[in-house]
């Protein structure tokens, strides 16, 4: 259901909510997910975003995204720049993810050092936005609250523990999602929180021999 | 946020308070945003609005294309005024909203970047001649908020999914109930305000020339700002429409999921395809838009992937 600031905002650069505020957010998740700003993307824009991507800004908006910037930064008009003084190498090719992707998707791969996440999402409309893979798992991440991302072997009871952990911790889980490579391999795990996971909670998970990796993203305002 | 018109009167009416309370109250039970803190965005909201107005209003810079930016300036300088000042002044403002868009200026969606010039241009047109007051103007962003999240909900606010008549038509059926409100007027009339916007504006296209939010963004803005203030007078002089909102929300949503996606935000029908339409995406640099439009852009799955929002 549509909330009030959905409405009534976000306050953004222009032109386009979709091709714009959701293209700079893409980018944000994706540096979100590789746990800071990389130093290298290969984008790939689907559809629409491919199509009249160029007079939205679209590419602007989401090298200003993975960069860290918000939608409503007026460096996004300038981020080409913003990311050669940040040491952001990135290339941008047209691909085809099929026509059941929505008409506004982006691929984008990034890299820091030796990590490097890589994330299928889509511009859904009025700056919203969804995460449809991440490392090709299949999530379902909007932003829309702050969401827990774990990546672990995919043990008996892991699902357990962590929902356990933040139980104990007085938190409130909203949404719960996990997609496997297969069984017995690795599981990935998005969880919807309705207020921010403290950082020792964090800290005690990411210690679990069975995580690979944690992210927490934040919520947009 | 609500799932009809007719729901939130009826829990304002329950609860005693106003529509624009009953916002507050609903919002703050469903994401856990309290008074002060919706209070404040809306004001910050307010603030990006007022800036966008008056740097378009003031700058005759152009966009990138060329086909907007000092086209408010112009209407301010040059319009005879033929229904008086005010009536120049919210079409300038509105078109001026759409114009910093344009440029890669500030702007608040309002529910859509395409259709940000409405709100704004209504509501600042009117504080000065109807006396508002900051806070009235906070009520008013209140009610329109909970009038654009019920279209949300029952039809559409995206070009993409229902053409402009979801973007422009929401964004002044917002304004209008706004006005309607803040004059004074009963929960009912702030409903036939709604429908009286709506049933004016079904089956508008979204055709953008060359695929950008310019040309008839900034002119359709124009004219949804003026529907919207039609519509807030003949509901204050106590006419009614004889479908209720919700009905006229619920047409809007079936001809949005009807109409041909050629119309439907892709840039390959209407205006946008127009010899004129396709001459200015060629100078734009879209060739693959051109091409696809020369195609005669049939309504295959694959046309549904080109355009903004």
């Amino acid at each position: 259901m549509a909330r009030l600031f959905d409405i009534l905002g976000p306050t953004m650069v222009g032109p386009s909510s979709s091709h714009t505020a959701g293209a700079c957010r893409l980018g944000h998740l994706a540096q979100a997910v590789l746990g800071g700003r990389p130093d290298r993307a290969r984008i790939g824009l689907h559809g629409s975003y491919a199509m009249t991507g160029e007079g939205h800004g679209t590419k602007r908006a989401i090298v200003g995204g993975l960069l860290g910037f918000e939608p409503d930064d007026p460096r996004l008009r300038d981020s080409f720049r913003e990311a050669e003084e940040a040491g952001l190498e990135f290339e941008f090719e047209a691909i085809d993810l099929g026509d059941t992707a929505h008409p506004n998707s982006a691929r984008l791969e990034v890299w820091r050092g030796a990590a490097s996440s890589r994330i299928v999402g889509s511009s859904i409309g009025g700056g919203r936005v969804r995460l449809d893979r991440i490392d090709g798992f299949a999530v379902a991440v909007t932003g829309t609250l702050p969401t827990l991302v774990v990546l672990a072997d995919d043990v008996p009871g892991t699902i357990a523990m962590i929902t356990g952990m933040l139980a104990d911790g007085g938190l409130n889980l909203a949404t719960m999602r996990v997609d496997r490579t297969g069984r017995g391999e690795q599981a990935l795990m998005t969880i919807e929180a309705d207020h921010e996971i403290p950082e020792p909670l964090l800290a005690e998970l990411e210690a679990q021999e069975w995580v690979h990796w944690i992210r927490m993203i934040a919520a947009w305002s | 946020m609500f799932r009809s018109i007719a729901d939130w009167i009826e829990l304002a009416r329950e609860e005693g308070c106003s529509l624009a309370d009953a916002v507050v109250r609903t919002e703050g039970k469903q994401t856990g945003l309290d008074a002060t803190r919706i209070g404040e965005r809306i004001r910050e909201t307010l603030e990006v609005m007022r800036a966008a107005v008056e740097e378009g209003l003031a700058s005759g810079d152009t966009s990138p294309t060329g086909l907007t930016g000092g086209r408010a300036r112009q209407l301010v300088g040059e319009a005879p005024g033929l229904l008086g000042t005010e009536f120049t002044g919210l079409l300038a403002r509105a078109i001026a909203t759409l114009e910093v868009n344009a440029r890669m200026g500030l702007i608040a969606a309002a529910p859509t970047a395409g259709a940000a010039g409405v709100l704004p241009a209504v509501l600042f047109t009117l504080q000065g001649p109807r006396g508002w007051s900051e806070e009235d103007l906070l009520e008013g962003m209140l009610v329109a908020g909970g009038v654009g999240a019920v279209i949300a909900e029952r039809a559409s606010i995206a070009g993409a999914g229902g053409g402009c008549q979801a973007e422009t038509g929401s964004a002044a059926a917002m304004a209008a109930a706004a006005v309607t409100y803040l004059e004074g007027g009963t929960a009912e009339q702030v409903a036939h305000a709604i429908a009286f916007t709506l049933q004016g504006m079904l089956g508008l296209i979204c055709d953008p020339v060359a695929g950008l939010v310019e040309i008839p963004c900034a002119y359709r803005n124009a004219s949804a700002g003026i529907q919207a203030t039609a519509a807030a007078e003949m509901a204050l002089a106590g006419l009614e429409f004889p479908v209720p909102a919700d009905q006229v929300i619920d047409v809007m949503g079936e001809v949005g999921r009807k109409m041909d996606v050629r119309y439907r935000e892709t840039a390959l029908g209407g205006l946008a395809a127009t010899p004129a339409g396709q001459e200015i995406a060629r100078q734009a640099g879209m060739d693959q838009l051109v091409q696809l439009q020369r195609r005669g852009s049939t309504a295959g799955e694959g046309s549904a992937r080109f355009g903004p929002s």
